[in-house]
């Protein structure tokens, strides 16, 4: 979270001697995105503290009930507190998104980093393979993988990072060629540092902004992505707590009259999406700016 | 560059993607744990016939590159493989699902269409009150997952209230465009609502050119501006946008088919997946492909027809 607020003093336009207050310069939305995903990943995180039930704790007697003082968000088929599931399955919910980014951005980097400096036949051989792995729907990767490695939230995050690489990579590699041309490489150049040493301590932190704004746009596609996954029964698999599979088993309790369950993670499901997305917006046009 | 050269160079280019993916799509089978003929058995009885059935049919004696080729070869002879599960051709399995799918992606793409250009132009055009709806609206779409909102749709529209029927995929035409209608909202609301930001972004920025200041301030009405030079100039970041969506539906009826338990390719192969019938993924997988890819080269093509001074090399943008 502190990374939005340290990329937006970087813009020169917020050096106006009469600043104004700094949630404004945030924005109203942002904010309140930045807070959704605190408590969100906050409640994921301290999940044993927070959550009033054991998540796998069936209850029968107590099965496919609305909400009331016991259970807030009701219970599902098993009887197993909603309110208990959605704070455990945020921590697979979002701990797969978030990995499949990270993966993917480091990949990205080292790819796109070294087809922007070494240029040539690196930066062709580099570029073409892009583009057909561009070429392929990203899911695509995702399936295969799954089918040759069985279902499991494993499978899904090395599928969906094969297929996020690809998108990492060529924004990483047009904001490294700008930064290229800039002087203050060829500066570091005439210095005598080396070609690693500047790519590393002076190009890659000047693109950071860059990186962080890709970074949160695609992962409010990987959270999509991998609770698809889940709900189609190929990721996460039951009984893990698991948004996905909670708008799955709650889609049938619905059929059998009890909508609590799937209405509450999809809620919390295009909640987080949109939290994500919001910010996403604000940092890339921070990077614009 | 010329139209033939240019056409030359886009289907080589669709031949190599076509080749690499094949080369995944076949060769991730010997990545699997175990090699490939205990991956593609199963948990299925090793009987010899099965065995003798599967090493015939992916040709698991002969060196990798050769498997591959006459793999290949026999894909584009038409002949996909048998299915371990169905016991039948895999072509014919397609065959009776391709129907399912390609009404729902032109159902979708309608839906995509008149919604995602009409909220556009309509927020484009009025800003103020309308552009803020138009925009919340939008942020709310795309933040909801497919298979969130069918699901959503079904609470509401099919147990609720009782206006849809829940599952299926019905018979005859007018029955079957009933079935589908929640599974195309559903997969055209987030795509529509990209194609709005687009539209109402590119009209926007076109709003503020030039020659539309002059035209408007030369006294021409403002319904000929709009037509004549806003609406189109603006078409043209629109059917890329437009062409990606439409490439991007198929790979979303692999989830919604399954929410509401249409019988397309998307169920078909998630089936497939889950039973191990690897004959079955491979052929939906290089479908979806080849459809990807032909869509846009489709919309390549397009593109430069719409706008000529566009070049035909490619880094038009």
């Amino acid at each position: 979270m502190s990374g939005v607020a340290t990329s937006m003093d970087h813009s020169p336009s917020e050096r106006s001697p009469r600043r104004a207050p700094w949630w404004r310069r945030v924005g109203i939305a942002p904010l309140c995105a930045i807070v959704i995903l605190a408590v969100m990943i906050l409640a994921a995180v301290f999940a044993p503290l927070v959550a009033p039930y054991n998540p796998n704790t069936p209850d029968l007697l107590a099965a496919l009930q609305g909400p009331s003082a016991a259970h807030p968000l009701g219970t599902d088929a098993l009887g197993r507190d909603t309110l208990s599931r959605l704070i455990y399955g945020g921590r697979t919910t979002l701990l797969g998104p978030i990995v499949v980014i990270l993966l993917s951005t480091v990949l990205g980097l080292l790819l796109g980093v070294a087809a922007a400096w070494r240029g040539g036949s690196i930066d062709t051989v580099i570029s073409r393979i892009v583009d057909v792995l561009f070429s392929i729907p990203g899911i695509v990767f995702a399936l295969v993988t799954v089918a040759i490695l069985g279902a499991g939230l494993g499978s899904v995050v090395i599928g969906l990072t094969i297929a996020y690489t690809p998108y990492a990579a060529r924004v990483i590699r047009g904001g490294a060629l700008r930064e290229r041309r800039m002087p203050y490489i060829s500066a570091a150049w005439i210095q005598g540092r080396s070609g690693s040493t500047i790519a590393r301590r002076h190009l890659v932190p000047n693109i950071r902004p860059l990186i962080l704004a890709q970074a949160v746009a695609a992962l409010g596609f990987a959270v999509i992505d991998l609770a698809s996954m889940s709900f189609l029964g190929l990721g996460v698999q039951p009984p893990t707590p698991d948004w996905g599979l909670m708008v799955k088993s709650g889609l049938d309790s619905a059929v059998r009259g009890q909508p609590t369950e799937v209405i509450v993670a999809s809620v919390a499901i295009a909640l987080f999406v949109g939290a994500v997305t919001v910010l996403g917006d604000r940092l890339s046009t921070g990077v614009n700016k | 560059m010329s139209w033939p050269r240019f056409l030359v160079k886009r289907v080589l280019a669709l031949l190599v993607v076509l080749l690499v993916a094949s080369l995944l799509v076949y060769g991730s089978l010997y990545l699997a744990p175990g090699g490939p003929l205990s991956f593609l058995v199963g948990t299925r009885s090793a009987t010899p016939e099965l065995i003798a059935q599967v090493t015939a049919q992916y040709h698991l004696n002969d060196p990798f590159l050769v498997r591959y080729f006459t793999w290949l070869a026999d894909v584009l002879h038409g002949d996909l493989g048998r299915s371990l599960v169905y016991r039948e051709a895999v072509s014919s399995l397609i065959a009776s699902r391709f129907l399912t799918t390609l009404l729902l992606v032109v159902y979708a793409t309608v839906l995509i269409l008149l919604v995602g250009l009409g909220t556009g132009i309509w927020a484009a055009l009025r800003r103020g009150v309308a552009g803020r709806v138009v925009t919340g609206w939008n942020v709310a779409s795309l933040s909801t997952p497919a298979f969130v909102l069918g699901a959503l749709l079904i609470v509401v529209f099919a147990l609720g209230l009782g206006w849809f029927p829940v599952y299926g995929s019905g018979s005859g035409f007018g029955d079957r465009l009933w079935h589908l209608t929640l599974p195309a909202i559903a997969l055209a609301l987030s795509s529509a609502a990209y194609l709005s930001r687009i539209s109402s972004a590119s009209i926007t920025s076109e709003m503020g050119k030039e020659h539309v200041e002059t035209a408007m301030s030369r006294g021409l009405p403002r319904k000929l501006v709009v037509r004549r030079h806003v609406l189109r100039n603006a078409s043209i970041p629109v059917i890329t946008v437009v062409g990606l969506t439409i490439a991007g539906l198929v790979a979303g009826t692999v989830v919604v088919e399954n929410v509401f338990a249409l019988d397309g390719l998307g169920s078909l192969l998630v089936r497939a997946i889950l039973q191990r019938d690897y004959a079955v993924v491979q052929a939906v997988v290089l479908l979806l492909t080849i459809v990807f890819v032909l869509v846009n080269l489709v919309v390549d093509v397009l593109y430069s027809l719409v706008d000529p001074r566009l070049s035909l090399d490619g880094d038009a943008l």
